[in-house]
């Protein structure tokens, strides 16, 4: 007996979402993240609305991926420039999307000043704990022995100090009402980090303050280990040290349904 | 309007804003705060972005994202801060947007001091940041004039998608004089066909400054200087005086060149053909009324409050056809019109010589006065 079936579909390419390949390593996660971005603010209604702020590093070319108005910020000052540009169109959204070395070493004083401001911007920022576009160097958030070409021999915290917490810091800052950490290692983590950007975009559309999410993200070039081997590295070394969690949701950002 | 006693720093905040200013972005600097202080009060009153930023490496970087709205948006700050702030510039111009910057300058290098000096002059003029691109330069030598430049400043950023810088010293910024501020400007409708501002109704729009194929950046670099062509043949400004019949000229600009006015003034009493050249667009530079005086005068003497770096491109002009000398003062240290007319007089009694670099002359004379 041939039973009768419907096709339904419940899962497609987001249309803001450019179908070239992107230029990432296999295995890199950019693509999941630029994914889950387009996959918001499609849902969201807001692809004709966005201004996205690029940044220096392995995104610097996020650009071509999104159907969407972009400018590229100088390295590390991508909080800066979307200030300037919400500032001036408050109605647009506007969203940063950077990788550890721009926001958490060069760009450590933009990106406390827009969340400490309470800018009503949303930032994207990717941990892989290492310099993916120059080689592989030491990063701020690269942890206690990591090796890295800067680093050959594993930072050395006597020498090269400690690894930053980035949303632990700015989650003291009273301008920043939604920040938390997920990750992207295996599906399930992908789920929670989509709701988390949601969260995020939702925060800045209804005008409640700064909101970041930090995505732990692999490096398997870099890093020197296979896609799947990079994702277990991920869960067993960072997660850790980079404990998933919300560091800052405050009351008014609690009370949002999605 | 009523002309009103009002300091030069306040005067160009005010006109800037006069002149459809929509977002101010700025950090607190000695001899500028004034103007952001102004802006502090004022922009809000009018419903307008105003930003203390968390450095002048934000301030700029919040310009250049403003910028690319195509909003009307300026920066202001002084020496050090401006050094911090030419990353941001380089980015601006390589992105070819409109922007204005005002520039307070102060006594150097380094924190310097915080009296009036014209010390930026090669690092505004002749770039600073990295890459080719030109600013267009604008260096009033009053309150008034300052206002007057502030307003064209914008409308010349637009017109050529160019930075303008008003090239302030400090002495300009912290005086007080009558001045006639515009009236006010109503904020401009239209939206640049190349801002972002959302895909809405339109293709995507990408603002960058990054070109990876060279032969790409090299067409980019030439669209540039083309520009930059067309800004030298229309946008040259200088003021002359007395220049008719001029055996002398002294070139100078901004308080130099006021400083200097008083000079030419004295020594013509006492009977010396002496003229003044005051560049006011310090880029372009005036080198076509320098070049006619070249042909007709005996010599030039460059007054400067550093150490002679305006000098240089005199001296391009002049081509070594006429005698040309200097004097300067640094540190934050502004000439006295005596001092002027001392050299005006030592340049009318000669000897004179085409020989020679006339900073090792001026420098000898200034190493036996201040030791």
């Amino acid at each position: 007996m041939v039973m009768a079936t419907e096709n339904k579909l419940v899962y497609a390419r987001p249309e803001v979402f450019d179908p070239r390949p992107t230029h990432y390593c296999p295995g890199c996660t950019h693509g999941i993240a630029h994914r889950l971005v387009a996959e918001v603010l499609e849902e969201m209604g807001e692809v004709e609305n966005t201004i996205g702020v690029a940044s220096v590093g392995c995104s610097v070319f996020i650009y071509n991926y999104f159907d969407l108005d972009f400018v590229e910020a100088p390295h590390g000052r991508a909080p800066a420039m979307a200030t300037g540009i919400k500032r001036v169109l408050p109605d647009k959204t506007v969203f940063t999307y950077q990788g550890d070395g721009d926001l958490a070493s060069i760009g450590m004083g933009e990106i406390v000043g827009a969340a400490s401001r309470g800018e009503q911007i949303t930032v994207i920022f990717i941990n892989n704990t290492n310099y993916g576009m120059t080689g592989g160097q030491m990063a701020p958030t690269t942890l206690p022995g990591q090796k890295t070409t800067s680093s050959p021999t594993g930072r050395d915290v006597e020498r090269q100090g400690f690894p930053i917490r980035t949303a632990e810091m700015l989650s003291t800052l009273d301008g920043a009402t939604y920040v938390v950490r997920r990750s992207m290692h295996d599906p399930r983590s992908v789920r929670q980090a989509k709701k988390a950007i949601r969260m995020a975009f939702e925060v800045q559309k209804r005008g409640l303050g700064f909101s970041m999410v930090e995505l732990l993200s692999t490096c398997p070039t870099n890093w020197g280990l296979s896609p799947v081997a990079a994702r277990t590295w991920l869960k067993e070394h960072m997660i850790p040290y980079y404990p998933l969690g919300d560091y800052k949701v405050s009351p008014m950002v609690a009370e949002i349904e999605i | 309007m009523t002309r009103e006693l009002i300091k030069g720093n306040t005067a160009v905040a005010e006109a800037a804003l006069r002149a459809g200013l929509e977002a101010y972005f700025g950090y607190p600097i000695t001899p500028q705060t004034e103007l952001l202080e102004h802006l502090a009060a004022r922009m809000p009153e009018l419903g307008r972005p105003f930003v203390q930023a968390e450095s002048e490496l934000g301030a700029v970087n919040m310009v250049y994202g403003a910028a690319c709205t195509g909003k009307r948006v300026m920066s202001s700050s002084s020496s050090p801060g401006v050094s911090l702030m030419l990353e941001g510039i380089s980015y601006i111009a390589g992105t070819e947007l409109p922007a204005v910057l005002v520039d307070v300058m102060r006594g150097g290098p380094g924190l310097g001091n915080i009296a009036p000096a014209q010390g930026d002059y090669n690092q505004i003029v002749h770039g600073g940041g990295h890459g080719d691109y030109h600013l267009l330069v604008l260096a009033p030598a009053s309150v008034q004039e300052a206002i007057d430049l502030t307003v064209l400043a914008f409308d010349l950023a637009e017109k050529y998608r160019i930075i303008v810088t008003i090239l302030l010293d400090g002495s300009i910024g912290q005086m007080m004089e009558p001045a006639e501020l515009p009236p006010m400007q109503p904020l401009r409708k239209e939206v640049p066909d190349w801002a972002v501002s959302g895909t809405k109704g339109r293709e995507r729009r990408v603002l960058t400054s990054i070109n990876l194929d060279p032969p790409a950046q090299e067409v980019m670099n030439l669209r540039l200087m083309t520009r930059w062509q067309e800004v030298e043949k229309n946008e040259v400004r200088y003021k002359e005086y007395f220049l008719d019949d001029a055996e002398y000229v002294v070139v100078g600009f901004g308080t130099a060149g006021r400083v200097a006015l008083s000079a030419v003034r004295a020594a013509r009493e006492k009977g010396i053909k002496v003229g003044l050249l005051r560049p006011i667009s310090l880029a372009p530079f005036p080198q076509k009324i320098l070049e006619d005086l070249t042909k007709s005068v005996k010599a030039f003497l460059v007054v400067e409050m550093n150490s002679g770096q305006m000098l240089e491109d005199v001296r391009l002009v002049v081509k070594g056809h006429k005698p040309v000398e200097f004097f300067g003062r640094m540190g934050g240290v502004v000439p006295f019109p005596d001092e002027v007319l001392t050299e005006i007089e030592r340049l009318a009694k000669g000897p004179l010589t085409l020989e020679g670099h006339p900073r090792d002359r001026w420098l000898a004379r200034l190493r036996e006065e201040i030791g």
